[in-house]
C-alpha cells in the first residue's frame, strides 16, 4: 500500500540563479501522492527552470528536492540516475528525437533500460500510441511529419511508456487548437489515473488547469505566491492571481517589459 | 594608469576565461573517452558516426588526394634537374603523401563536413532539450551522443587516409607517366622504394589524432550552444574554424615527435 501522508515531492527554499538573475528564491511546495498539480505564472518566472531542478538537470543553489521523503540531491550519481528514471515528462517543445522514427521515440527508455528486445518495444510502441489515441502506422512516420497536436501525444507517449510514477507536464497544450488542448488534457487525466502517477503541471491555460489539476499555485517573482484548489483558480482572492487568470492589464503584478 | 590597469585586468580575464575554456574542453573529452570503457556501448550509434565520416567524406577525400598528387608531381618535375628526375618525383610525390598531405588535406576536408555536421546536430538537439530528453529517459547523453562519434572519429580518418595515400600516389603516377613520360614500372618501383613503414604509420597515427579532434570539436561546440538558431549558427563555425586549426598546430607536434631527431 503506497503511503499517501507524505508528499510525493517536498520543495524547501530551493534557489537558482543564472549570473545575476534570481530566477527561483526560495520556492516551498508539496504535491501530495496521486494528485495533480498545476503551476501558473508569467512568462520566464522559472517554471521551466523548477522543473528541470527536480529531474536533476539544471543543479538548484540552495534548497532540498524530497521524493518519497528522500533528498534527492543528497544522493550520489547513481541514486539521482534511478530517482530520475522514475520521472516521465514531457517537454515544452515537445523535444522528439528527429533522427529516430517515432515508435522508437516512444519505446526509448524501455530500450535503455534493456526492457524489451526491439520487436517487443515496437509492439510496446503501438499499445501506447494506441493510448494517446493514435495509430500504429504513425510509429513509422518521423517526428518532423507530425503536426503539432500528433507530436504532443507522441511526447505524452513517450512520458508514459515506462510507467513512472511521478509525470511532469510542460506546457501540453500551448499552441494547439481548443478541441485538441481538450483532447490532451483528457489523456494526460487519464494516464495519470490509470498509472496512479502523481503530476506537475505547467500551463498557461486556466480552462486546462482546471482540467487537469487538483490543486494550484502561482510562481511569480521565484517564490510561490499562492497555493489552493485548482477549482477556485479564478476566484481565488489573492489580486496578483486574480489578474493573473483573468489576464487582465491592470493590476499588482508589472510587466517589467524594459528587462 | 588607469587605462593600463584597464588593459591588464583585460589581459589578465582573457587569459582566465582561456584557461577556463580549456580545462572544460579537457573535462568533456575525458568524459567522452571514459564512457567507451563502460556499458552500456551504443553499437548503433557508432555506426551511424562511422558511415557518416567514413562512407559519406570518401569522395570528397578522393577527389582531393588525387588533385594533390597530380599537382605534386607536376610541380616537382618542373623544379628539378633532368639528372635525377625520375627517382626525385616518384620519392616526392609518396613522401609528401603519405607523411603530411594525405592525413592534413583528409583531416581539413572531414572537419569541414563532418565537424559542422555534428555541431549543428547536437546543437539542434541541445536549444530543443532533446539532450535533456535523454536524460530523462534512462541514457546518459554523453555515452549516447558523444562516445561513440568519438571512436567513430578515430577509426574512420585512418581509413580515409589508407585511400588518400593511394589515390595520392595514384595522382602523381598519372601525370609522370602521360605527361612526364617516365616507365611506369621504374616510378612504381622507385615509389615502393623510398616509402618506409614509419612514413605511413605516422600519417595514420596523425590521422587517428584529427579525427578525435575534430569530433571533439563538433561534439563540444554543439552540445554546449546556447540561444536557438543563432547559438547553433555559431557552434558550426567555432567547429569548423577550432578543428582546422588544431589540426595544424596538432600536425607540427606530431611531425616534431615522429621525425626531428
Ligand atoms: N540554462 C540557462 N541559463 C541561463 N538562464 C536561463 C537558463 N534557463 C533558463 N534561464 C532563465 O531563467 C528564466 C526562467 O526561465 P524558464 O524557462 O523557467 O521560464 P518559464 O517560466 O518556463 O517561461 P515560459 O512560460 O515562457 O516557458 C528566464 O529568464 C531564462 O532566461
Ligand atoms: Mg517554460
Amino acid at each position: 500500500m503506497p503511503d499517501l501522508a507524505t508528499p510525493k515531492i517536498r520543495l524547501r527554499g530551493l534557489t537558482k540563479r543564472f549570473g545575476d538573475k534570481q530566477v527561483l528564491d526560495g520556492i516551498d511546495l508539496d504535491v501530495m501522492p496521486q494528485t495533480s498539480m498545476v503551476v501558473i505564472g508569467g512568462s520566464g518566472s522559472g517554471k521551466s527552470v523548477l522543473i528541470k531542478c527536480i529531474l536533476g538537470l539544471i543543479e538548484p543553489d540552495e534548497g532540498a528536492i524530497e521524493i518519497d521523503g528522500q533528498d534527492v540531491l543528497k544522493l550520489d550519481r547513481r541514486g539521482r540516475e534511478a530517482a530520475a528514471a522514475r520521472i516521465g515528462m514531457l517537454f515544452q517543445n515537445g523535444a522528439l528525437f528527429d533522427s529516430l522514427p517515432v515508435w522508437e521515440n516512444v519505446a526509448f527508455g524501455l530500450l535503455a533500460r534493456h526492457k524489451a528486445s526491439r520487436a517487443e518495444a515496437r509492439a510496446r510502441a503501438g499499445d501506447i500510441l494506441a493510448q494517446v489515441g493514435l495509430a500504429a502506422s504513425v510509429g513509422e512516420l518521423s517526428p518532423s511529419e507530425l503536426s503539432g497536436g500528433m507530436q504532443k501525444r507522441v511526447g505524452l507517449a513517450r512520458a508514459i511508456a515506462a510507467r513512472p510514477d511521478i509525470l511532469f507536464f510542460d506546457e501540453p497544450t500551448t499552441g494547439l487548437d481548443p478541441i485538441m488542448g481538450a483532447v490532451i488534457d483528457g489523456l494526460i487525466v487519464d494516464c495519470v489515473k490509470k498509472l496512479g502517477s502523481t503530476a506537475i503541471a505547467i500551463t498557461h491555460d486556466m480552462a486546462s488547469a482546471r482540467r487537469i489539476g487538483d490543486r494550484a499555485a502561482m510562481i511569480h517573482k521565484g517564490r510561490i505566491i499562492w497555493e489552493g484548489a485548482a477549482a477556485d483558480l479564478m476566484d481565488s482572492g489573492n489580486p496578483m492571481v486574480d489578474q493573473f487568470t483573468h489576464g487582465r492589464r491592470e493590476g499588482p503584478i508589472e510587466m517589467e517589459l524594459r528587462k | 594608469m588607469n587605462a593600463i590597469l584597464d588593459a591588464l585586468a583585460l589581459t589578465g580575464r582573457a587569459v582566465i576565461g582561456a584557461f577556463r575554456a580549456t580545462g572544460r574542453l579537457a573535462l568533456f573529452a575525458l568524459s567522452g573517452l571514459s564512457h567507451l570503457l563502460r556499458p552500456p556501448f551504443y553499437g548503433r550509434m557508432f555506426l551511424r558516426a562511422f558511415v557518416e565520416i567514413a562512407y559519406f567524406s570518401l569522395p570528397v577525400v578522393a577527389l582531393t588526394a588525387v588533385f594533390t598528387g597530380m599537382v605534386l608531381a607536376l610541380q616537382s618535375a618542373t623544379g628539378l634537374s633532368r639528372f635525377s628526375i625520375e627517382s626525385a618525383v616518384a620519392s616526392l610525390v609518396v613522401l609528401s603523401v603519405t607523411r603530411e598531405l594525405g592525413p592534413v588535406l583528409a583531416g581539413l576536408m572531414v572537419a569541414g563536413r563532418v565537424g559542422a555536421a555534428m555541431a549543428a546536430e547536437l546543437g539542434t538537439m541541445r536549444v530543443t532539450d532533446q539532450i535533456d530528453a535523454l536524460a530523462t529517459l534512462s541514457t546518459n547523453p554523453m555515452k549516447y551522443l558523444v562516445a561513440p562519434r568519438l571512436l567513430a572519429g578515430i577509426i574512420a580518418l585512418p581509413l580515409l587516409v589508407v585511400v588518400a595515400d593511394l589515390l595520392g600516389v595514384l595522382g602523381g603516377f598519372i601525370i609522370a607517366t602521360l605527361k612526364l613520360g617516365f616507365n611506369p614500372g621504374i616510378y612504381l618501383a622507385n615509389t615502393v622504394d623510398f616509402v618506409q613503414t614509419g612514413d605511413v604509420v605516422s600519417g595514420l597515427v596523425k590521422a587517428a589524432v584529427f579525427g578525435f579532434l575534430i569530433v571533439l570539436m563538433g561534439c563540444y561546440h554543439g552540445y554546449n550552444s546556447r540561444g536557438g538558431a543563432q547559438g547553433v549558427g555559431s557552434a558550426t563555425t567555432s567547429a569548423v574554424v577550432a578543428a582546422s586549426v588544431l589540426i595544424l598546430a596538432f600536425d607540427y607536434v606530431l611531425t616534431e615527435l615522429f621525425f626531428a631527431r
